[in-house]
């Protein structure tokens, strides 16, 4: 029987080393590890774009890049960033954590997981190589409204279809953990006792199979209208510009709680852990990210209040919008609850959790400002919109990401990471995020609109405020690749379960976790 | 060290960051909306300032709870943690009491929505079409019924490429400013002739999207005397940060004044379709027509850029078919940026089509006179 059970513990660590291990991984963790690094990749990438367009803007006048070269910056920053960054971020996340959490041994489809990670090297190629074809980037903005996204070259094809094919790997992506989820939960897990993260990840799983395949058809036909001749949005021939505003934004504003929900989830995570204390209102947490998803579908027009819209439609889309505030309030008012009477330390992860929470409801009051027609009226367009989504992007999704990591380092990689590098980490960012963002706010309300090389006078000091702190922000970053590497190479070996207040699943499995995480699938009491 | 002097350096920075901010913003301008000039910018002004303090009230309410609770309830103070985790009386509260709080913001913005939405009897009407990268205006109704013009950047190439000094109103001055009467309801109606613009003057609380293919409206009276600064606020292409928008507001006496003198302007204008010019005129014409429209794309040296916008120097429509050469002028080429300039007046076309076969290396030697373009017309 030994020599039995040794051959199982030999097949258990079996793979082919080098390149081909990769290649070939059907592994949740080593799938979940290259989305990270991929995220991390394109995260570079896009904040040298940002760091570009920042420069250009220090001062007034044009130095550094034409307008036209700005503008394909800052399309492929927003690009880079959303396809990018943000989201392989959350389904590398999802990888690592869902399985080691619900008490799978992997995740549902592992092959077809290998499948949607490798999609998104060739797409993120054929997004970058635009740069390099006649006529450049494409050059609209992120969200590409036609006209103008017609008139681009040969880079907007290529866009469309990097599109295509990162989309595809989303909705991979979501089946498959839509599938574990709900399939591969240890015996005793109800839905109801599932960790929140993984609940959250459920709700935005679903939002991505709604919406991808939208944003699908939109290109598409942008895509038959720039070269087969049909006239979806071209007004000359019978279509309207607009609607593909609205196609759009069906599946943009969705789109933004794919990015912030899974953060929600880390966070609600990590504060019970360092407060030592239950999740307060994990029901109420629940049925407030579902109502978050389900308004979000109903909302997107707010994106459009300047397009021309009758009274009772910018009515109907002000006071959905205004409603989200409400289960979003709900949420950091829990938050807040968990922290009340706890016995709380302050670990990297929590400060970066409590620092999402603190600039996550500055961009919310914003976001309820641009609600108000009347008020969005002004500020649509300008900084002030700039200033908002990157404080629920920037210091939301991205601050949950950097809480998650820390948090799950020791489980990843078996070491401990440098604490007082994290916190540099933390603080650093805090203060150059604000010294950037903040003032935007104000540039936005005096009148700076937003996509512009160039910039009147009376917005000088603001710019080079924000390019400073840009700057500021874009180096910190290095620190934390230096922590993580030095974390990943060595240091303090860390217990299975370092955090003493952590409650899930994932903390019962040795650190680094094996690489099949439950084989026998755990008793849930 | 360590851990504890990150934080407190940080914090020691931040302190000094933001009194820093209160000094250099002075100007309180520069920090909130502008000063308003319409009734509707005025709403707008004091809705976002109720908003402000609303959203104040509420940070410190939860960030006061909040941070007592991270000051007082850390273990290093050795604060046991309490068992709690659930209350569905506290959860229904504050659930429902934001509920209110958002319907006192709704009430005021619901009134106000609908003021900004009632466009009916007009004063005057003026169509305001966006064009890559400019806006044109018609007077269509009411004092000044007739008076067309487009309105470009006036601020020099050579300030943008910091050659020269930049001006006071650098990148938010025009070569023709909208003039509109004080106290006059003001109906704008937009389209654009290629892609998206939007039409926006802060002080005035009016901005629309301009799209092409379709007519959208707003309304603004403008209160006060004055000149009133916005932006195009859509991208719509390389120079959408350079298509400015200036309103100036004037007695309604001036504006008489202004209205017969542009009349006259047109009137001496129309004459000279019929007139025959010399290559001198046309060519020094359209230099002027060529650098406020054509410059941006296809460059002052005439070789465009390459892969984005076609040459013009050595191009063989530009020497060769003159039919072809004033129709695309006209009409624009489909599928491409070269947009329609049928807007232009008949000497300008006629000029600009001429400056371009006869200048840098280009001798097709012939001209186009305006009374040709007219033709074209009909």
């Amino acid at each position: 029987m030994a020599a039995v059970e040794q051959d199982i513990g030999h097949v258990h660590e079996h793979h082919p080393s080098g390149l081909m291990r990769w290649i070939t991984t059907t592994n949740h963790k080593d799938i979940g590890t290259m989305y990270l690094w991929f995220s991390f990749a394109m995260f570079l990438t896009g904040g040298v774009m940002a760091l570009t367009i920042r420069a250009e803007l220090f001062q007034p006048g044009l130095q550094i890049v034409q307008p036209e070269f700005f503008n394909q910056l800052t399309t492929m920053h927003g690009l880079v960033m959303v396809f990018g960054a943000i989201m392989p971020a959350f389904v590398g996340f999802a990888n690592w954590q869902i399985p080691m959490m619900i008490g799978a041994p992997d995740m549902a489809f592992a092959r077809m997981n290998n499948w949607s990670f490798w999609l998104l090297p060739p797409a993120a190629l054929l997004l970058m190589s635009s740069f390099f074809v006649p006529g450049g980037a494409p050059a609209g903005g992120w969200t590409f409204y036609p006209p103008l996204s017609v008139q681009m070259g040969i880079g907007m094809d290529m866009m469309i279809f990097a599109i295509h094919i990162l989309g595809a790997s989303s909705i991979m992506g979501s089946i498959n953990i839509i599938t574990t989820i709900l399939n591969m939960r240890a015996p005793g897990m109800s839905l109801m006792q599932m960790p929140l993260f993984v609940w959250t990840w459920l709700i935005t799983a679903y939002l991505l199979v709604l919406v991808m395949p939208v944003l699908a058809g939109v290109v598409t036909m942008l895509l038959t209208d720039r070269n087969f001749g049909t006239n979806f949005f071209n007004a000359a021939g019978g279509g309207d510009p607009v609607m593909f505003q609205h196609i759009f934004w069906f599946f943009g504003h969705p789109e933004v709680y794919i990015m912030i929900l899974p953060s929600f989830g880390i966070v609600s995570e990590v504060i019970p852990t360092f407060a030592r204390k239950p999740l307060f209102g994990y029901s109420s947490m629940v049925y407030a990210t579902a109502s978050i998803a389900i308004l979000s579908c109903i909302v997107w027009a707010h994106h459009m209040f300047t397009a021309g819209m009758p009274v009772t439609g910018q009515l109907f889309f002000m006071y959905g919008t205004m409603l989200i505030a409400v289960p979003t309030g709900v949420k950091v008012f829990n938050w807040t609850a968990t922290m009340w009477r706890g016995s709380m330390t302050f670990e990297t992860p929590m400060l970066f959790s409590i620092g999402f929470i603190f600039l996550f409801v500055i961009g919310g009051f914003s976001g309820v400002v641009c609600a108000i027609v009347p008020i969005d009226v002004q500020v649509q367009d300008t900084y002030y919109v700039i200033a908002h989504f990157h404080y629920v992007l920037v210091s939301g999704s991205l601050f949950a990401i950097f809480a998650g990591t820390y948090y799950w380092l020791p489980k990843w990689t078996g070491h401990m990471y440098d604490e007082t590098l994290g916190k540099w980490h933390f603080w650093l960012s805090m203060f150059f995020f604000n010294l950037t963002f903040f003032v935007q706010h104000f540039l936005g309300l005096a009148g700076m609109p937003r996509r512009i090389p160039d910039y009147a006078l009376q917005f000088a000091d603001f710019n080079m405020i924000s390019s400073i702190g840009a700057f500021g922000f874009g180096t910190t970053q290095l620190l934390f690749l230096y922590v993580v590497l030095k974390c990943i190479r060595g240091g303090a070996k860390a217990p299975a379960k370092p955090w003493d207040g952590a409650k899930t699943l994932e903390w019962t499995l040795p650190s680094p976790a094996p690489y099949h995480s439950f084989e026998t699938p755990p008793v849930i009491k | 060290m360590g851990s504890k002097a990150a934080p407190t350096i940080m914090g020691a920075l931040a302190i000094a960051f933001y009194s820093g901010l209160g000094l250099t913003a002075a100007d309180p301008h520069q920090l909130n909306l502008p000063e308003p000039q319409s009734i509707i910018a005025q709403q707008i002004y004091d809705q976002h300032t109720m908003l402000l303090w609303i959203c104040l009230a509420i940070f410190i309410g939860v960030f006061g709870v909040m941070f007592y609770s991270v000051l007082k309830h850390r273990k290093s103070l050795e604060h046991p943690a309490a068992n709690f985790h659930h209350s569905t009386t506290v959860e229904i509260i504050w659930t429902i009491i934001p509920i209110f709080i958002l319907v006192a913001m709704a009430y005021p913005a619901t009134k106000t929505v609908i003021a900004m939405k009632d466009t009916s009897s007009p004063d005057i009407t003026i169509k305001a079409t966006g064009y890559q990268w400019k806006w044109g205006y018609d007077y269509l109704t009411g004092e000044g019924e007739g008076i067309n013009f487009l309105s470009s950047l006036s601020t020099p190439k050579a300030q943008i490429e910091n050659a020269a000094p930049k001006g006071e109103n650098y990148l938010l001055e025009v070569d023709n400013r909208v003039v509109v009467p004080v106290g006059k309801k003001v109906r704008v109606l937009l389209t654009a002739s290629d892609v998206i613009h939007a039409w926006w003057v802060p002080a005035l609380g009016v901005k629309q999207d301009a799209i092409p293919g379709f007519i959208r409206d707003a309304w603004f009276a403008a209160d006060r005397p004055g000149t009133y600064r916005g932006q195009c606020a859509e991208l719509c292409g390389k120079e959408h940060g350079f298509m400015p928008i200036v309103v100036e507001a004037v007695e309604p006496k001036k504006y008489a004044q202004w209205v017969s003198e542009q009349k006259t302007k047109l009137a001496a204008a129309r004459m000279d379709v019929n007139k025959e010019f010399t290559m001198d005129e046309l060519k020094v014409e359209g230099e002027k027509v060529y650098a406020a429209n054509c410059v941006a794309c296809h460059q002052a040296d005439g070789k465009g850029i390459s892969g984005m916008f076609a040459a013009l120097d050595g191009s063989k429509i530009a020497v060769g078919n003159r039919a072809e050469h004033i129709n695309i002028v006209m009409n624009g080429r489909a599928d491409t940026a070269m947009a329609a300039f049928k807007h232009m007046s008949d000497v300008q076309i006629a000029a600009v089509v001429t400056y371009e076969r006869n200048a840098w290396g280009n001798t097709a030697g012939d001209l186009v006179q305006p009374s040709e373009i007219n033709q074209l017309r009909k």
